[in-house]
Parts: C-alpha cells; sequence; structure tokens
C-alpha cells in the first residue's frame, strides 16, 4: 500500500480527515469546493509510510469541472481509496461510491459526519450497508476525530467490488433499494441554526441579513486591525524598536552606503518608520506594523464566516448581480477570498465549470479586487487625509469591477452558465479548527510575503544608488505627471508594485503628495499590474497568451482610470 | 398537475417526474440527487429569474432559473 486517496463529494469532510490521517495542516471550510488542488501527505501504518492524498471533491466520475478532472486523473495510481460520505445525505453520496466500487481498486467507507445524524433523524444501520456495498464502512467525525482510528485500523480490510452496472438509472435503482434498507428516518423538530438558514435563503430576508453581515465583518475587520496597530504594533516599534535602530544607524554612520540600505533616510535626523525605507525600519514596519493586523483581522473573520456556512448562502443572493458580469453567484466566493489574497483566490477560480467564466472571474479579480495587504496600506496612509478618501479609492475600485465585468461579457463570446450548488448546513465554528487555519493563512503571509518586501525595498535603495530610478523617472513622466498629475518620482511605488502591493503603496507616503495625488496614486498601484505571486499564479491558470490579454486590458484600465481620477477630482 | 420547478410556491412539494435536459446536464442535476422519483420542497425563489432553492432529502441546493424549468414535478391538485 503506497497511495491512499481520500475520495468523496464536495464538503463531506475529506480534508479534516486528511489533517486526522497525516497530521498535515491544511485548510478547511464549510462550502464546497474549498481544496481545489489535490495536497498530500504521509501518515504511518506500523512500518509503512503510505502517501495520503486529498482529492478534491467531486460528484461523478465523469468530470464537469476542473477540479472534478484532478480528482478522477488521481485515480489511476491509487492503491486504496478511503471513500468520504457523509452519512446525512446518504443516498445522494452513494452515487459516486458505487462509481468507485465498479472500477478496479479496493475500497474502504468512512461514513463522516456521523455525529450529525442523530438530530437529523437518520439512522443507519451500518452492519446492513456493509453487507449490501460489500465493502468495510467507519462511521467517522473527522472534526473531533471519533472513529480515525478504528479507520486506520480496518484500512487493510479495504475491498476490491468491480460492480458491473450498464447505466445510471441502473445505479439509482440500487441505490434506492440500498438506501431504503439501510437507512430509516425519524421526524426532527427544526433548529434554531435551521431558522436563521431560512432565514438568510429567502430573498426578503436573506438581503437585508446580508447586508448586515457584511457591514459587521467589515467593522469588526476594521475594529480589530486598527486596535492592534495602535496599542500594540506601533508601540513596539516606537518603544522597542526604535532605540535599537537608532543606536545602529549611529553605528553604521550616517550617510554611509550601508546606512541607506539598511536604516534609510534620516528625517530631520530621525528615524520615520513610514518614510525612512530602510531594509529594518520601514521593510519591516509596513509588513508588520501596517499590515500583519489587518491579515489577522481580516482572516479571522473570513475563517468564521467559511466555517459557519455562510459564504454559499451570499453566492446564492449575488447570483442576479454576477450573470450581469458573465459569471453565476459561486464565482463570488474566489472574489471574497481575494479580499485576502489574490493568490487563493485565482486558484479558487477552479470551481467554474466554463473558461470565459474563469477567465472573466481572475481579470476581475487580478484588476479591481484589492487584497487585504494593499487595502490596510490604502486604510493607513490615505485614512490619514480623511475616511472620505478612503471611500473614494474603494468606490473607484468598485465602479471599476462593474463596467469591466459588463463590458467583458458584452464582447467575450458566449453566455453565462446557471449556478448550481448545495448548500451547506450552518455548522457552528469550532475554536480550534478556526485558530489553526488563521494561523496557516498568518504564516504563509509571514513566509511568502515578508521576503519580498524586504526584497522590494532592497532592490528599490539600489536602484536609488545606482540612480536608475532617476532615469526611469524621466522616460515615464509624460504618463505620471501629464496624464496622472502625479510627480515622477512615484515611478518608484510603481517599479515596487510589480512585486509588492503594500510596500508600493507606502512608497507614496515620503512623497509630500496631496490628497488628490494620493488617491490616484494609489487606485492606479491597484489596478496597473498585479504583484509577482498573482502574476505567476494567473499564467499558471490561464496560460500565457490570456495572461497577455490580461496585461493589455490592466495597462488600459490604468491609464484610464488615473486620467478620469485626475480630470474629475 | 405537472408543473415546473419555478412554479412551485415556497414552502410547497412535489414528486420529480421528469429532467428534460441533455444528457451532460441531466447527470450533473442528478449527481445532486435531483432525479425522478424524489420528493422536492421549494425553500425560496428569488428575484427577477434569480436562482431557486429547494430541498431535497437532507440537502439544499441552489438551482439556476433555466434549470429549474427543465425540471418537471407533480402535485396534488387543489
Amino acid at each position: 500500500m503506497n497511495e491512499i486517496l481520500l475520495i468523496g463529494n464536495p464538503n463531506v469532510g475529506k480534508s479534516a480527515i486528511f489533517s486526522r490521517l497525516t497530521g498535515a495542516k491544511v485548510i478547511i471550510s464549510n462550502y464546497p469546493g474549498s481544496t481545489v488542488e489535490f495536497t498530500q501527505g504521509q501518515m504511518k501504518i506500523g512500518e509503512e509510510m503510505p502517501i495520503v492524498i486529498d482529492v478534491p471533491g467531486t460528484y461523478t466520475l465523469e468530470p464537469t469541472s476542473k477540479a472534478e478532472e484532478v480528482a478522477v486523473e488521481m485515480l489511476k495510481h491509487g492503491d486504496v481509496v478511503i471513500n468520504v460520505v457523509d452519512a446525512t445525505n446518504l443516498e445522494r453520496n452513494l452515487s459516486l461510491t458505487l462509481q468507485l466500487l465498479e472500477k478496479d481498486i479496493p475500497v474502504i467507507i468512512a461514513l463522516n459526519m456521523w455525529d450529525d445524524t442523530k438530530h437529523c433523524g437518520i439512522n443507519i444501520d451500518i452492519k446492513k450497508l456493509e453487507n449490501l456495498l460489500g465493502v468495510p464502512i467507519v462511521p467517522t467525525c473527522g472534526l473531533t476525530g471519533e472513529g480515525i482510528k478504528e479507520l486506520i485500523a480496518r484500512l487493510p480490510e479495504a475491498k476490491k467490488h468491480t460492480l458491473k452496472i450498464t447505466s445510471d438509472s441502473q445505479r439509482w435503482e440500487i441505490i434506492g433499494k440500498i438506501t431504503a434498507e439501510a437507512q430509516s428516518l425519524t421526524h426532527h423538530h427544526h433548529t434554531l441554526l435551521e431558522r436563521l438558514e431560512d432565514i438568510s435563503i429567502k430573498p426578503l430576508t436573506g438581503l437585508p441579513f446580508a447586508l448586515i453581515i457584511i457591514y459587521f465583518a467589515f467593522w469588526i475587520t476594521r475594529f480589530i486591525g486598527e486596535n492592534l496597530i495602535a496599542y500594540i504594533f506601533e508601540p513596539l516599534f516606537d518603544k522597542l524598536w526604535l532605540p535599537l535602530m537608532m543606536k545602529l544607524s549611529v553605528f553604521l554612520g550616517e550617510g554611509s552606503f550601508l546606512n541607506n540600505i539598511i536604516i534609510g533616510n534620516l528625517i530631520d535626523g530621525k528615524i520615520d518608520f513610514s518614510q525612512s525605507f530602510g531594509l529594518l525600519t520601514t521593510g519591516l514596519f509596513v509588513p508588520i506594523a501596517m499590515v500583519l493586523p489587518y491579515i489577522f483581522s481580516f482572516y479571522l473573520v473570513l475563517g468564521i464566516l467559511e466555517d459557519f456556512g455562510y459564504l454559499p448562502r451570499l453566492a446564492v443572493l449575488l447570483d442576479n448581480l454576477m450573470h450581469h458580469f458573465g459569471l453565476h453567484g459561486y464565482a463570488s466566493i474566489p472574489m471574497m477570498l481575494s479580499l485576502g489574497c489574490k493568490v487563493p483566490g485565482i486558484l479558487a477560480t477552479r470551481i467554474l465549470e466554463e473558461r470565459r467564466e474563469k477567465f472573466i472571474a481572475a481579470t476581475l479579480i487580478a484588476i479591481t479586487i484589492p487584497c487585504m495587504a494593499q487595502s490596510a496600506m490604502i486604510i493607513g496612509l490615505v485614512g490619514q487625509r480623511g475616511g472620505k478618501y478612503v471611500a473614494i479609492v474603494f468606490s473607484t475600485l468598485f465602479i471599476l469591477l462593474v463596467l469591466k465585468g459588463l463590458i467583458l461579457n458584452k464582447f467575450l463570446k458566449g453566455t453565462s452558465p446557471e449556478i448550481l450548488i448545495e448548500i451547506p448546513p450552518y455548522r457552528i465554528p469550532q475554536a480550534k479548527a478556526v485558530i489553526q487555519k488563521l494561523w496557516m493563512r498568518i504564516s504563509s503571509f509571514l513566509r511568502e510575503a515578508l521576503p519580498l518586501v524586504l526584497l522590494g525595498v532592497f532592490f528599490i535603495n539600489i536602484l536609488h544608488t545606482l540612480k536608475i530610478i532617476d532615469l526611469l523617472a524621466d522616460i515615464f513622466a509624460p504618463v505620471l505627471t501629464g496624464l496622472w498629475g502625479l510627480p515622477k518620482e512615484a515611478i518608484s511605488a510603481l517599479t515596487v508594485g510589480f512585486l509588492r502591493k503594500d510596500v508600493a503603496v507606502g512608497m507614496l507616503g515620503p512623497l509630500n503628495l496631496t490628497t488628490k495625488q494620493l488617491v490616484v496614486g494609489s487606485t492606479v498601484l491597484a489596478v496597473y499590474f498585479p504583484c509577482i505571486a498573482t502574476f505567476i499564479v494567473l499564467i499558471k491558470e490561464l496560460g500565457i497568451k490570456d495572461m497577455l490579454k490580461v496585461a493589455v486590458i490592466m495597462m488600459a484600465v490604468a491609464l484610464l482610470t488615473g486620467m478620469v481620477l485626475n480630470f474629475v477630482l | 398537475m405537472i408543473i415546473d420547478l419555478t412554479q412551485l410556491a415556497p414552502g410547497e412539494t412535489g414528486l420529480i417526474t421528469e429532467i428534460q435536459a441533455g444528457h451532460g446536464l441531466c447527470r450533473r442535476i442528478q449527481s445532486l440527487g435531483i432525479r425522478p422519483g424524489k420528493k422536492v420542497t421549494k425553500i425560496s425563489s428569488h428575484f427577477w429569474r434569480g436562482p431557486q432553492t429547494i430541498e431535497i432529502g437532507n440537502l439544499q441546493v441552489a438551482i439556476g432559473f433555466g434549470m429549474a424549468r427543465k425540471i418537471l414535478v407533480e402535485i396534488d391538485k387543489k
């Protein structure tokens, strides 16, 4: 046994079981399609160390989306399948189970969400079901870890079945018989959560409910972010880090090359964390004291909403609006993820069925959805001039989103497909799961973003020292000054923007811009080109040709938006 | 009386009799457990020919208006 595959319908808890089996940490959420790429880990059974693969959820072995294609492809080289089945939706899940049993591969079933069957009024006779299906079945609960030990112990019992089924209707007939024999239902009372489910999906109550949730989500994100900065991170930097850096600066000698790179420019003989632009001053202050608090608060709120199961409901409510952009409601989930970081957002567009949809969604995300790192900087920097101006930046981005969606939908051939998704039940988020997910996202920010921020600061200091920036500034002056009304020195921000958007916005700080210039500058920075990490994932997902198209659209949008804002404001 | 899924009123339950769709779409719809012989209850229907949400078995599904029109259900005549 070298390779174990975890296969099942979307949102049945494969990732939770994967994490239990391997100890690997993976993102688990309560909506279909949270795993779009297969994840692998290793587990230990006695002396053996087989590889376990968490396969993206699929309804059938005849794939209808990219994520499902991955699943079918994996099946070719696995040794054993753990078929994860949602015990509360036995009948629907068995369709995939039977298709698996038709294949020439040993199968064992994890009857997951076992704990939920009781309050749903479902009784499943496991012995009977085992006899009917002819493979071992273990009741499990991935979230609490119940049944996992038994699952591992019984893994060697996994059996091939090679059912001979000739048609879909024959399969459904067999499934009907199996469920009728092994499952009995009793009446259950509506719970409070189920009432809330109803409220949030009916249009008359659902829309106000959505507005309240969104308002509070942003309010809490901002509240936590602002307070973390004001009471923890800024004091830490001012009281502890500043004196240390001042000493280092004296040691390195003012005006020396090393001092310029590490500490940066002294403002009135002092270090200014947001203006000095040294590696250990601004290079650390921007990602840690200005961005990290917002990353923390955003992902905390998002994680809770994800685990509660709210996102698919919001997606259904947004379906109408999204159709005007050539998308259906579910495309709003990658967009919501992108408010945190565009990289997982663009990866999540794999849940969309058609290429046209994927292209539109990825383009809209790349150009008009600001990631949290960037938003935090815009709030921090533009916010100093008044909340009104922050609102102008974000409204401009939103208007661009709408306009671009409408235009792309009109000019790209094809129509928008319709939504067809299952809506998961609400579940009370578990603190441990939420914290683990939050920690994974924060550490990936520190691991992936922090080095790039430092590289960006280093790079721009070198370009300054070599006077290359001055050359670039002169070349691009006609666009910068002529069209956008910015000083030509803003080129340094645009240059760094190819690497990271947060530092790029930060570089507008020392330029002594007027409020209008600051608004134009930060809006242009948001739209002209994605950061390098987003750029790479766009190429991977769309291919070079489509990526070039996106790039052309971006440049055009940036040119126009900058001009219009410069003219209107 | 046979009507389509969009005509079912919120709260009303019907028996699915037929899915009038091509092979591919039919499969996608059926894989969610929506198939002839199953009881379906309408939960809500969104404005401007928006998605229809239904409950089937223990599962809630949101389905586009056009797709929902292709699903025929039988209800008791009133």
